[in-house]
C-alpha cells in the first residue's frame, strides 16, 4: 500500500509543467490534488515514472463569471466550489450542489476540478456535468493551446483526448442551467456512485420544451441519452408523469454493465428511478 | 529507471507550528514522514487509499488525508496533527468532549475523527447535527458508533459558542 518511486517536480507556470511532460517522456503524470492519482499509486494500479506538481499554479484557481459563461480553474477544488457564493453561481446552482456528491469533506479540499475532468472516471461528477451542459475544456500543450467539446472529451474508461502532456486549464460552462440537477446512488455515503444521473430542463410556462440527460455507471463514458430526451422536447406539462416517463425511456435505452457487483437489471432500476428524480429536482429549482 | 527516481528530495515542513527538515524519497507520504521522521505517532494509518480518514490532518486549516497526499506537496503549507491539540497533558475542549461523551473505545480512529472535527468546526461553528453527521461519515470507527462522536462534536460546538457570546457580552 506504498506508492512506488518516482521522480518528483514542481512546476512554476503551466508552459513550464508542459514542457517538461513532454520532456520527460509519456510515463511523466502532473499532479493536481492527487486524491485520484494518490490512491491508484498506493494500489500500485497507475506507476508513474515522474509527476510534475502543478499545485502551485495559483492562477489555475479561480470561479469566474464572464456575462452569461461560469469559468472554473483547473485547481479549483471541489470544496471552493462547494463554498461558492450565491452570486458567482447563480444559474449554475447545479455545479455547486453537485460537489456535496464527491466523496467526503477532506477529498473535496484536495481534489480538483481539472484533476477529476483529466482522470475520466464515468460516473464523476465533473465529467457528468461537463457533458451535460457542453461545457468547453480548455486546455494547455507545447503544441499551443485548444479547446475540447466536453461530449468530445472523453473516449472510453478512464480514457480521455489529453495527450500525455496536455494540461486542463480550465473548464467553461457556456450558458446558466437554472433547471438542473445531479443526483446519485451508492451504498454508503461518499462511495463512488452506482449509477448517477443528472438533468438540465428548458422550463416554459409549466412545459418542457427541451432537455438534456446524461448518466453516469451505466457505460465505460459519460452518456447522453437522445430516447429520453426526445420526451423532454415535445412541450408537455412539466409534471411527474412526464418525469416518471423520461426515466422508463432512459432505463429502457441504456445497455449497463453486468457481471459481479450491482448487475444490469439493478442499474436500469437505479437509471429509472434517478432520472426522475433528477427531473423533480430539477424542476423544483 | 534514471537518477532522478531515486533521488530523495529536502524538504521543509510546517508541523505544528515547527520547522522540520526531513531528506525522504519523494514518494513518502506526508502520513509516513509525520509518524516515521517526526516520530508524531498520533496521526494513525489504518486503509492508506482514503477511505478510513484515521490518517485525517489539517492543512492549511483544512482537513486532508495524510496517506493521499506527499510531504512534497505540504512544503509551505502549515500541517497540524493531533498533537497539537493539548498543552502537555491538559486536553483541548474537542478532547474533552470526546471523553465525556464516551465517543471512543479502542481509540485508533479517535486522532483522525478529532483533526476532521477541528477542521471543520472552525470553517463551521453554527453547524447543525445533520451537517456534523454529514462531515464525520468521512471517518470510520468500529466500536463505538457514531452516535457518540457526533454527540461531542455538537456539545463541543455548542460551548465554544456560549463562550464566544460571553466574551462578546
Amino acid at each position: 500500500m506504498k506508492p512506488p518511486p518516482f521522480g518528483y517536480h514542481r512546476a512554476r507556470d503551466v508552459a513550464g509543467a508542459t514542457a517538461l511532460v513532454a520532456e520527460l517522456g509519456e510515463d511523466a503524470k502532473f499532479l493536481a490534488g492527487g486524491q485520484s492519482l494518490i490512491p491508484m499509486m498506493n494500489f500500485r494500479l497507475a506507476r508513474p515514472a515522474h509527476l510534475v506538481d502543478i499545485a502551485r499554479l495559483g492562477e489555475l484557481s479561480f470561479l469566474r463569471r464572464d456575462d452569461d459563461r461560469l469559468h472554473v480553474g483547473a485547481l479549483t477544488t471541489h470544496h471552493e466550489v462547494e463554498s461558492a457564493p450565491d452570486r458567482s453561481v447563480r444559474g449554475f446552482e447545479v455545479v455547486r450542489e453537485a460537489m456535496r456528491w464527491i466523496g467526503h469533506l477532506p477529498i473535496r479540499t484536495r481534489g480538483t476540478a481539472g484533476g477529476s475532468l483529466a482522470h475520466g472516471d464515468a460516473t464523476a461528477e465533473w465529467c457528468l456535468l461537463a457533458v451535460l451542459l457542453d461545457a468547453e475544456i480548455v486546455t494547455a500543450s507545447p503544441r499551443g493551446s485548444r479547446v475540447i467539446p466536453a461530449g468530445e472529451a472523453f473516449l472510453g474508461f478512464f480514457t480521455t483526448l489529453l495527450e500525455p502532456d496536455e494540461l486542463i486549464v480550465e473548464v467553461v460552462f457556456p450558458k446558466p442551467a437554472p433547471h438542473a440537477a445531479l443526483t446519485e446512488f451508492a451504498e454508503r455515503r461518499g462511495d463512488f456512485a452506482i449509477v448517477a444521473a443528472a438533468v438540465d430542463l428548458d422550463v416554459a410556462g409549466g412545459r418542457v420544451t427541451g432537455g438534456r440527460v446524461v448518466l453516469g455507471g451505466v457505460a465505460p463514458v459519460p452518456l447522453r441519452v437522445p430516447a429520453a430526451e426526445a420526451l423532454l422536447g415535445a412541450g408537455e406539462r412539466a409534471d411527474a408523469e412526464l418525469f416518471a416517463a423520461c426515466g422508463r425511456a432512459a432505463a429502457e435505452a441504456v445497455d449497463p454493465p453486468d457481471g459481479p457487483g450491482p448487475g444490469a437489471d439493478y442499474r436500469r432500476s437505479l437509471v429509472r428511478a434517478l432520472v426522475a428524480r433528477a427531473c423533480e429536482e430539477a424542476l423544483a429549482r | 529507471m534514471d537518477d532522478a527516481v531515486n533521488d530523495k528530495v529536502l524538504l521543509s515542513l510546517d508541523v505544528n507550528g515547527s520547522e522540520h527538515e526531513v531528506l525522504v524519497e519523494p514518494r513518502r507520504t506526508l502520513a509516513d514522514v509525520l509518524r516515521h521522521d517526526l516520530e508524531l505517532t498520533g496521526t494513525h494509518i489504518a486503509c492508506e487509499h482514503g477511505v478510513c480518514g484515521a490518517c485525517t490532518v489539517l492543512v492549511d486549516g483544512a482537513p486532508v488525508r495524510s496517506c493521499l497526499m506527499f510531504a512534497a506537496q505540504a512544503e509551505g503549507r502549515g500541517v497540524r496533527t493531533v498533537e497539537s491539540l493539548g498543552r502537555g497533558d491538559e486536553l483541548s475542549d474537542l478532547q474533552r468532549a470526546f471523553t465525556e461523551h464516551h465517543a471512543l473505545q479502542c481509540g485508533f480512529c479517535t486522532p483522525g475523527f478529532l483533526m476532521l472535527a477541528e477542521g471543520f468546526l472552525a470553517a463551521r461553528p453554527d453547524a447543525s447535527r445533520a451537517e456534523i453527521r454529514e462531515a464525520v461519515s468521512s471517518n470510520l470507527c468500529r466500536c463505538t458508533g457514531y452516535q457518540t462522536i457526533v454527540d461531542a462534536i455538537e456539545d463541543c460546538a455548542a460551548r465554544r459558542r456560549a463562550a464566544e457570546r460571553t466574551r462578546s457580552a
